[in-house]
């Protein structure tokens, strides 16, 4: 089975989602990521009991971190599918994809810096 | 330990507005065991600062240092050369630690990004609840072992107060009663007979009434 | 015997004492208070003044004892230990002595958190029973809470303090009244009784241990304006029981108003004839001072006997 799925989508893997923890997502945008989604096992299924169910709230935090932070939580979700799930996976990748495109290109990546050329100078508060 | 809790990020940004590098001091202290300012929370600030002032256009760079503790100073001394070029240090140690920081680097901004709450333990992973009120002289001999100073709402020594209903204190139906618990505690162990006895005022110049307080070993006082 | 004020006569006389309660006003103006007050002179032995009920900022418990006992009733000064430390506690009870104030009820004060100030600092730094047993040290001893000497005219007032049948843990309550006793409380003001079994059931406790021997009760009574009123007070406040009972009668009755008045005058009536050891009644008419006057008499207790200390 080959499945196609958006290119655009980097993939970096993880023993688990329940080590991931939120510097691995906020770094990610840090480096350049326009969005990024944790894929986790179907819940109830994990190897580890809880692992994913962690990441959910972990993931959970750091939208709300984003959304504080002014670049948005909704560049951010978790998907849980199963190993088993190719065309799945490969559907994840395009609506998240079309999401992100939606949304347009991390403000953090924009030459400028800054969101919208609105404040050069820096904020002063 | 001592449990604290991370500052709202807009108010820990609003503090280093006009510096352009600061050093996040982390502390593997207390802070670090109530997942307040370990180095892992103290990465996260740092990574979420500096993605704040880039969407703001205006670029902060953040490093990072954790300390072993910060409330014993020489554990501090090995940030001196972090310190040298940063506008700021945002310690997220206790109090304590940030006035540490302070005092070895007299001509930087030190600011805080943790409210220091409390003395506690975990309740379970991710509580954490109020133990001791730091009086000065303990008396848990005297209430079971139950802290009437910070778990009753009005440190009473002859309570329960005319407040305590069904377990709960009138402050709220989330706060155990204090007293309920003593005296549930003294009933168990056949000692009912002491909650007859008078308490009498607590002697408060052994708490923070007193002024500062210090505590002395001179048998272990290194010359 | 020298008696310390009006009330512990009447009580020492082994009349049924009556008492009310003032509430201050959130402003500065007594015109409200001394209204209350010449309302209530003939009705009542004394009249408790609160001091910030439930935390909310009002005219001081001492200077509307002023302006009552201008108005020819005996104060009864409400000193929680929710605002002052000891130091303030002594020189606001040594002020109220010198202004002619004789009868102080100790209590420990609502918890801030629900008044007009809940960022307030709360000082707790003696607790009612240790403000009882001082007070009467100071009285008998002629000692400040320290311990140093009190040279001369010490503050002698008649102590009070408060009791809550309605609170838990039940078994202790009487055990807590026993230890206020101890420490020198001469008079009881009970929290208001709408459940009528659990404060016989307390009664009958206290007097298996004698301390209505030892202590003058005054059972607290309180008229309710509503059905809403009562419902409030069941489900809202701390330490009251309610019984669905009494909601309910209130609720079909034509005129709750009316209602609530009647039941006063009945619990008052039956505590008196029923509940022995009841040396009293403290109604607080909470915000209705004037319906006072027709609880009092309807109830058997007008005229109020007359008192002259001199």
């Amino acid at each position: 089975m080959r499945i196609q799925y958006s290119p655009n989508i980097r993939i970096v893997e993880m023993t688990c989602t329940g080590n991931i923890d939120h510097r691995v997502i906020l770094n990610a945008f840090e480096e350049g990521a326009d969005g990024v989604y944790v894929a986790g096992c179907l819940e109830g299924d994990c190897h580890f009991q809880k692992g994913n169910f962690r990441a959910k709230k972990r993931v959970n935090a750091v939208k709300k971190l984003l959304d504080e932070i002014g670049l948005g939580g909704d560049r951010l979700e978790m998907y849980n599918l199963s190993a088993a799930q190719g065309p799945r996976f490969a559907e994840i990748a395009n609506e998240m994809t079309a999401k992100i495109k939606a949304l347009g290109p991390s403000p953090l990546n924009s030459p400028a810096g800054g969101c919208c050329g609105c404040s050069k100078e820096g904020a002063t508060n | 330990m001592i449990i604290a809790q991370q500052k709202p990020i807009k108010e820990i940004a609003a503090m280093i507005a006009d510096c352009k590098k600061v050093l996040l001091a982390g502390c593997q202290g207390c802070v670090a065991v109530c997942l307040a300012g370990g180095d892992k929370e103290t990465e996260i600030l740092a990574s979420a600062l500096r993605i704040m002032r880039k969407l703001e256009g205006n670029p902060l760079e953040a490093v990072t240092y954790a300390a072993t503790r910060q409330c014993d100073p020489e554990y501090i001394v090995p940030m001196d050369d972090l310190v040298k070029d940063v506008d700021a240090v945002i310690s997220l140690a206790c109090g304590v630690g940030v006035q540490y920081v302070a005092e070895r680097y007299p001509d930087k901004w030190v600011v805080p990004a943790l409210d220091t709450k409390f003395i506690g333990g975990s309740t379970v992973h991710g509580v954490w609840e109020e133990k001791c009120g730091l009086c000065g002289e303990c008396i848990l001999h005297r209430t079971g072992g139950i802290c009437p100073i910070i778990r009753c709402s009005k440190s009473i020594l002859n309570g329960p107060c005319g407040g305590s209903q069904y377990g709960k204190c009138e402050v709220s139906k989330d706060v155990d009663c204090a007293w309920q618990l003593i005296y549930d505690r003294m009933k168990a162990l056949g000692r009912l007979d002491k909650m007859m006895e008078i308490q009498m005022p607590k002697d408060w110049s052994k708490s923070r009434d007193g002024g500062p307080r210090r505590a002395v070993r001179e048998d272990v006082i290194i010359e | 015997m020298k008696y310390l004020s009006k009330l512990h006569k009447i009580l020492e006389d082994g009349n049924f004492a009556v008492t009310a309660e003032i509430g201050p006003p959130k402003h500065a103006s007594a015109h409200g208070i001394r209204h209350h007050a010449e309302m209530l002179r003939d009705y009542v032995d004394a009249t408790n003044i609160t001091d910030c009920q439930t935390a909310i900022v009002r005219i001081s418990s001492i200077a509307s004892g002023v302006h009552i006992l201008d108005c020819g009733i005996e104060p009864i000064v409400q000193m929680t230990c929710r605002d002052r430390n000891r130091i303030a506690i002594q020189a606001d009870l040594l002020g109220a002595y010198s202004l002619g104030m004789r009868n102080v009820l100790c209590l420990s004060g609502d918890h801030q958190k629900f008044g007009n100030h809940p960022t307030a600092k709360n000082v707790y730094d003696v607790d009612s029973m240790q403000l009882i047993y001082l007070l009467r040290r100071m009285r008998d001893e002629k000692k400040f809470f320290s311990g140093e000497e009190i040279k001369e005219h010490e503050p002698r007032f008649y102590i009070g303090a408060v009791a809550n049948p309605f609170a838990d843990p039940f078994e202790f309550r009487v055990d807590r009244l026993e230890k206020k006793v101890e420490a020198g409380a001469q008079f009881i003001q009970t929290q208001c009784i709408f459940d009528m079994e659990r404060f016989e059931r307390f009664m009958e406790m206290v007097r298996e241990r004698g301390l209505d021997q030892r202590v003058h009760i005054l059972a607290g009574i309180t008229p309710l304006k509503s059905w809403r009123a009562a419902k409030y007070l069941q489900t809202g406040v701390s330490s009251m029981l309610v019984p669905d009972s009494l909601v309910e009668r209130l609720k079909n009755a034509e005129d709750q108003k009316r209602e609530g008045i009647e039941v006063a005058i009945e619990q008052i009536k039956y505590i008196k004839e029923k509940v022995k050891g009841v040396h009293g009644v403290h109604i607080m008419a909470i915000a209705w001072e004037e319906v006072v006057p027709e609880i009092v008499e309807r109830s058997g207790l007008y005229p109020r006997p007359k008192v002259d200390l001199e």
